[in-house]
């Protein structure tokens, strides 16, 4: 049981991407190939395993509430499509 | 409301509280309100590929604290995840929030309702970041995005589907309020959107046990506006319901404007959030000795400094209950007491003359300059009958629209209360000559003419003649 076609047509629908019919079929094949991939990991024997949610052996990694310099509104927009008024512009949206 | 009778309502709330951390929860960005659009922002923030985010230590505590505080167990381990969904307010198409191990659950509060307290649930509180702002361009041509609220931490307080009424919802949501003001952890106004409140609403027959089906209210900006959008939507349901029809579960947008709900289509689909652990953000673990120092940390809140008020000073629960409901005015209120032993009098002075003074100009107490020692030091005036209790109005007056000290006000305007018996009785004496008629109708029996007496020498004194001792006098006199 793999990645159908109704998938990839939801989750580019979540992600606002219009994909054409052949894209679909293309994704489709290429998730699949990578999922088949990463069952390999199935192969692995877990039994008594605890299930764990990050592999490094790390926790409380934080810094001090302190404010640092950010970045000049140049740099902010310098990769922005469009900008209006130091602002970010994008497609209309509606709530 | 016969409509109402029929149905039992039943509402959840969802309140996101800003933490006033300096800096954002994954960066060093500025917290602070109100800069130029962008300003505050970073390429963690703005979410480039390749940074790494790393979690503010402050944000942490004030969400353990603000946990404890509402009664929930904090969790040993939790950890962030990844809550997808894909809108021009998240730069990096996900908002890092907690899933299925938030840092607190099973809290509650208690609030007062019509003189019952009741226990309202709190499922859960966690912690995530907050998203850009987004300005909408006339005419459709597109929309603006200012990412400085990008990453500003929050706590997400989600509610047992225990409140009955719109009232209990605005009793929880202020009491929630108090809560998080007397912690320390946000500055909780809802007109800047530092509290900001979601509900789940809906209607069942009386008896029955099932929910019914809940739509979504957002946008209620204000603690008016949560009630009204309740009173609303609890109507448009009751009305549905009575004639046969099915409630859909939907997102509804309250519009205060034209003061009813409207449906938000098109929300539904994106639901599908495929949350799953965020790798850059290793898990948090709070041992023992970070836990009680946190709770070390929580100062005495408002139940337990009602309840003080009732105890120590005598208090009516109402009037502790309102005093202790802000915690500003509460301190304002024990500033107060180091000046004057007469707490119910203070009491009356806030609850009465401030209280009416803040709400008729729009003001908050940090607005006004007047402190709890004025009031103190003016309601000693008062007891040593410096000034009398009419007197004091204007003094009161004087103190919230200047900040002057009440002994200060009442040497520049000259409002030392005449309390010299000789100085009373020749102004007694004169104004009895002018007014022969009134003492006949006195004489007569009219006791009401004594009252017209007593303003007219009141009026000769600008109110600052002793009004003890002018009825005292004036009966002598009259009597005699």
């Amino acid at each position: 049981m793999g990645i159908t076609v109704k998938d990839v047509e939801h989750v580019a629908n979540l992600a606002r991407l219009d994909l054409s019919e052949q894209e679909t079929e293309q994704f489709t094949g290429q998730l699949n190939a990578i999922l088949q991939y990463a069952d390999k990991l199935n192969e692995l024997e877990t039994t008594g395993v605890e299930p764990t949610s990050h592999v490094l052996p790390l926790f409380n990694v934080m810094r001090d509430d302190e404010v640092h310099v950010s970045l000049s509104i140049e740099e902010v927009l310098a990769n922005a499509p469009e900008e209006e008024d130091g602002q970010f512009k994008v497609p209309a949206v509606f709530e | 409301m016969s409509l109402l009778n029929k149905f039992e309502t039943v509402v959840g709330l969802e309140v996101h509280v800003e933490l006033h951390t300096r800096s954002k929860i994954f960066c060093g960005c500025s917290t602070s309100f109100g800069a130029p659009p962008n300003t505050h922002t970073c390429p963690i923030c703005l979410g480039h590929p390749g940074v790494l985010p790393v979690l503010n230590r402050q944000a942490v505590e004030y969400a353990m604290k603000a946990a404890m505080a509402i009664n929930c167990e904090v969790a040993e381990w939790c950890k962030f995840d990844r809550k997808n969904y894909f809108y021009p307010d998240s730069p990096k198409a996900y908002q890092i929030s907690q899933y299925d191990q938030p840092i607190g659950q099973n809290g509650w509060i208690d609030i007062e309702v019509n003189g019952a307290t009741k226990r309202i649930g709190i499922t859960r509180l966690h912690l995530e970041e907050d998203a850009g702002k987004l300005t909408h361009i006339d005419g459709g041509l597109g929309s603006l995005v200012d990412f400085n609220r990008v990453g500003t931490p929050l706590l997400e307080i989600v509610s047992e589907p225990d409140i009955r009424s719109p009232e209990e919802a605005k009793a929880y949501l202020e009491k929630l309020k108090a809560i998080m003001q007397y912690c320390n952890v946000s500055d909780v106004k809802m007109e800047q959107g530092s509290l900001r409140c979601d509900a789940n609403i809906s209607l069942r027959p009386h008896g029955q046990e099932q929910f019914g089906t809940r739509a979504e209210l957002k946008n209620m900006n204000s603690f008016r506006g949560v009630l009204r959008g309740l009173e609303y939507e609890q109507l448009r349901q009751a009305d549905i319901l009575e004639n046969g029809g099915l409630v859909l579960q939907e997102t509804r947008r309250w519009d205060e404007g034209q003061g009813r709900t409207i449906s938000m289509r098109g929300k539904e689909e994106a639901h599908d959030y495929r949350y799953f652990p965020d790798p850059d953000l290793v898990r948090i673990h709070i041992d023992e000795e970070w836990r009680s120092r946190v709770r070390d940390s929580i100062p005495e809140l408002p139940d337990a400094r009602q309840a003080r008020y009732v105890e120590e000073y005598g208090l009516p629960s109402y009037d502790a209950g309102v005093l202790t409901a802000s915690m500003k005015l509460a301190d304002f209120f024990e500033d107060s007491l180091r000046f004057t032993s007469d707490a119910k009098a203070s009491a009356n002075w806030i609850m009465g003359e401030l209280l009416a003074y803040l709400n008729a100009n729009g003001l908050e107490l940090e607005d006004v300059k007047m402190t709890g020692q004025g009031l103190g030091e003016m309601i000693a005036l008062i007891g040593k009958g410096t000034i009398s209790t009419k007197i004091a109005k204007t003094v009161f007056k004087g103190m919230v629209e200047t900040g002057k000290s009440p002994q200060q006000i009442v040497e520049e305007q000259g409002l030392v209360q005449i309390s010299d018996e000789g100085a009373i009785l020749s102004i007694v004496d004169a104004v009895i000559a002018a007014n022969p008629q009134s003492v006949e109708d006195f004489r007569n029996g009219k006791d009401k003419a004594i009252g017209f007496l007593v303003g007219q020498i009141m009026k000769e004194t600008k109110g600052k003649a002793n009004p003890g001792l002018v009825n005292k006098l004036l009966t002598d006199r009259l009597k005699g």
